[in-house]
């Protein structure tokens, strides 16, 4: 009786990026139920962060499966955006439904923050709680690689990205979500300009490596642009649009974009 | 009588046996719905212009078993908001119980009884000021399906987080309040769906269980963006949910054809639970080749 | 000497139906300094003056933005009203998450006066010492709302509390008929009228002593103080001196 009603995809279903069914058992032994509380929306995101801004993007299709679940789901949030000093961005992807209770669990703690100090949170701080509510449910995790953004207090910009328990890193550029491995290596290479030598530098050890400089905002955008258009390309679960939110001094800018809806 | 107080009440073992005491384990931990029952399938849903117009049909499954055909999976929660069942029907009716407590609540809270404005000329105020102030009244409060959807993804979130889901995913569909930033704002189409882990998301046409694989190709053909959402008007949007309802019907083994559909617009919710499929044509089954007794 | 037997707490009645404890907490609201609130049609709008404890000190704190569609006027005790706005604060932003709709002030007045009743019938608890004045703008438009130590809460349409706030609440009612219909410039200048009233003959209003708090219909809440009501104070009274002057808080009793 009991396999009949389960409510899990057949085994040989959509490959998700979870285990939606349990481990086949043998015949003999009694079926197992369990509910699985995690799924994968799929999507990705990425960050670069410059001189002066940071750039963080992500795509806004969510899926369950081979299925379109909407064309339209914002991977990024605005923190505290009712503060007009805000400039913090926080971008999740993973789970959608952990992503968005981080995002909320994040805006109340910047807007307690400023209604208790009297102040906009700098981005650091705000970073170190963020890795601080990530690890508070270390034993639950929130299923997300979540990217935060914002001006540190230089007017740079800033960069931190997490993994889903809270161990985070400041850095000038992170991909994140199903098309990670696909735009990582591309940002390496273009933003931290990795694997380029200066030309004539020699061979082997004589190489020497391009230093990287701080980009400007057209050229990143055209970075994000392409880095999304390819990954759309190759990842089933990338498309639809591109979100891309530019934090400066003058505020945070949102701009939107169509991608491939195939 | 037995003279040992411990046995009254209970079966008497002699004659239905030892009690099983592994049922009632104390030490274990508790159990939860792991898997729907009784289960009601699709939910189709679609927004035009003025309004969405949303769908289901009347049937709860046992497994493969057409239990009870007469259940209806489409709710009214006010002239706002009509909301669309899909999967465990014990849950459904668990969660329509508790939002009629919840409609309860807020009719005590947004009444016109408390906070009415205080007006310096209330002694003078004429029927017409006052039946004025009492249509804004019911304009700006009460729950509007926005609200309502939100209430719902942090009730199933945490009901999931708490490793007792409710096995439903609900398609809200209605008006939302107004941006109150934006001037003459007015409510807008509402759509958004949420799932038994919280998930939640808005889509100009949605579509639960089944119905995500055969009705939603169909939908979004008449509304792919919000664009086109402007251009439809009720008559193609309610034509469209009635030929998907058809196609599950032709193609979903756990549907029925009789459902409800309900349309929200400005004017209320028009709810109607006995619809039917209609100009059905099984002439394209003679082609199919291939399942069961047919073997040429 | 006569010695009160009833006033030792706040769960027994005098013979004449009274509680002392909830009745001392009301004179600590009129130790005060005074808050003014009005609304309008499209408006409401907070002013308060703010007292410095001793010249070296800085002024007290006598409006609080609680959510960005409405703030708390206090009179009475600071921290009190401190617990409650954190309360309120709480309470709102809940409100936005679980139902994606900002606070009714009426929800959220009922809310702090259920919390205020509790005090005045649990032994061994004792009132707040402050009374406050709810502005904002919610689904219902504009709102102005009284609280008070007893639990009582009310809508005005204007209001005053706070040491002297006798005088303003008479300049409110006899302008009573101009509110509704004001702008937003005039609705301030009342409010700035009212609060002055209630000023000892040696003081004036100044940038340093006055807050104002304004929200309105498509206007979040906001607080203004120092340079920026300069000119309200300026237009308001022609021949006041809005220089920064220094205040010896003299002839004014001492916050507690």
């Amino acid at each position: 009786m009991a396999a009949i009603f389960t409510g899990a995809p057949p085994n040989s279903g959509p490959g998700y990026s979870f285990t939606q069914t349990p481990a086949p058992t043998s015949a003999s032994e009694p079926r197992q139920h369990a509910f699985y509380p995690y799924t994968d929306n799929g999507g990705s995101t990425l960050g670069i962060s410059s001189s002066n801004f940071t750039i963080l993007a992500g795509d806004t299709r969510s899926t369950s499966g081979y299925n379109i679940n909407t064309r339209y789901a914002p991977k990024l949030f605005h923190i505290d955006s009712a503060d007009p000093s805000s400039r913090l961005v926080l971008s999740v992807v993973g789970f959608a439904a952990d992503g968005e209770a981080l995002a909320e669990r994040l805006d109340t703690v910047v807007k307690m923050y400023r209604y208790q100090h009297g102040k906009t949170i700098s981005v650091g701080a705000a970073a170190q709680r963020l890795s601080h509510v990530l690890y508070g449910k270390r034993f639950f995790p929130y299923y997300v690689h979540a990217i935060l953004g914002g001006l540190d207090e230089e007017g740079k910009g800033a960069l931190y990205s997490y993994d889903p328990v809270g161990s985070y890193e400041r850095e000038q550029c992170r991909a994140a979500g199903a098309a990670a491995s696909l735009i990582m290596p591309f940002l390496d290479n273009q933003v931290n300009y990795k694997n380029q030598y200066v030309a004539g530098s020699g061979v082997g050890h004589e190489l020497q490596q391009r230093d990287p400089r701080p980009l400007e905002r057209k050229e990143v955008e055209e970075l994000v642009r392409d880095a999304f258009t390819s990954a759309v390309e190759r990842h089933i679960e990338v498309g639809d649009g591109l979100q891309m939110m530019v934090i400066t001094k003058e505020g945070v800018e949102e701009v939107y974009r169509e991608l491939k809806k195939d | 009588m037995n003279h040992l107080p411990q046995a009254w009440g209970r079966p008497r073992d002699d004659i239905y046996g030892a009690y099983n005491h592994s049922h009632l384990a104390p030490g274990q931990p508790t159990t939860h719905t792991k898997s729907p029952i009784v289960t009601g399938t699709s939910v189709i849903a679609l927004k035009f212009r003025d309004g969405v117009v949303i769908a289901a049909d009347n049937l709860a499954s046992y497994g493969s078993l057409a239990r009870f055909t007469d259940v209806k999976r489409l709710r009214k929660f006010n002239d706002k908001a009509v909301l669309g069942f899909g999967g465990d029907v014990s849950d459904m009716q668990y969660l329509d119980r508790h939002l009629n407590a919840l409609a309860v609540r807020e009719n005590y809270s947004s009444g016109s009884g408390a906070g009415e404005k205080a007006s310096s000329t209330s002694a003078e105020a004429s029927e017409e000021e006052r039946a004025e102030s009492l249509d804004n009244e019911g304009a700006g409060t009460g729950m509007a399906a926005n609200n309502l959807h939100k209430y719902l993804q942090k009730l199933l979130y945490r009901r999931r987080s708490d490793f007792n889901p409710l096995w439903n995913h609900i398609l809200i569909a209605g008006l939302s309040t107004p941006d109150p930033k934006v001037p003459d704002a007015t409510p807008q189409p509402f759509l958004k769906s949420v799932d038994l882990l919280g998930t939640a998301f808005g889509a100009p046409s949605l579509a639960t269980g089944f119905g995500a694989h055969l009705a939603q190709p169909i939908l979004r053909r008449v509304v792919p963006d919000e664009e086109a959402v402007k251009k439809i008007d009720e008559k193609t949007a309610v034509e469209a949910v009635r030929e998907c309802m058809k196609v599950l019907w032709y193609r979903d083994a756990r549907s029925l054809d009789r459902y409800s559909l309900a349309i929200v617009t400005g004017e209320g919710v028009r709810l109607s639970e006995d619809e039917r499929v209609e100009g059905q044509s099984w002439e394209f089954a003679e082609g199919i080749r291939g399942y069961g007794t047919q073997v040429v | 000497m006569f010695r009160n037997n009833y006033d030792n707490d706040s769960v027994t009645f005098s013979p004449q139906g009274r509680i002392f404890q909830v009745e001392y907490a009301q004179e600590a609201v009129k130790q005060g300094s005074v808050v003014v609130g009005i609304v309008s049609k499209t408006h409401a709008v907070l002013a308060a003056l703010k007292r410095n404890a001793e010249e070296l000190s800085s002024y007290q704190k006598k409006i609080i933005p609680i959510d960005s569609h409405y703030g708390v006027a206090l009179a009475g005790l600071a921290s009190d009203a401190r617990v409650l706005s954190n309360f309120m604060k709480q309470q709102s932003l809940a409100s936005r998450l679980t139902y994606d709709r900002p606070i009714l002030l009426s929800e959220i007045t009922h809310r702090i006066g259920d919390r205020a009743q509790t005090n005045t019938q649990h032994y061994g608890k004792r009132p707040y010492g402050v009374g406050l004045l709810i502005a904002g703008v919610d689904a219902k438009g504009p709102h102005l709302f009284e609280f008070q130590p007893s639990g009582v809460t009310q809508e005005m349409v204007a209001c005053g509390i706070g040491a002297r706030s006798q005088m303003a609440r008479t300049y409110l009612e006899r302008n009573l008929e101009q509110f509704e219909g004001a702008s937003r410039e005039e609705l301030v200048k009342h409010a700035l009228k009212a609060l002055k009233e209630s000023l000892s003959q040696d003081k004036e209003l100044t940038v340093d002593n006055t807050s104002v708090g304004v929200g309105g219909v498509k206007e979040d809440f906001r607080l203004y103080e120092g340079q920026e009501i300069s000119g309200w104070l300026e237009t308001t009274f022609e021949n006041t001196n809005t220089a920064p002057e220094p205040e010896a808080g003299e002839g004014m009793e001492v916050d507690s």
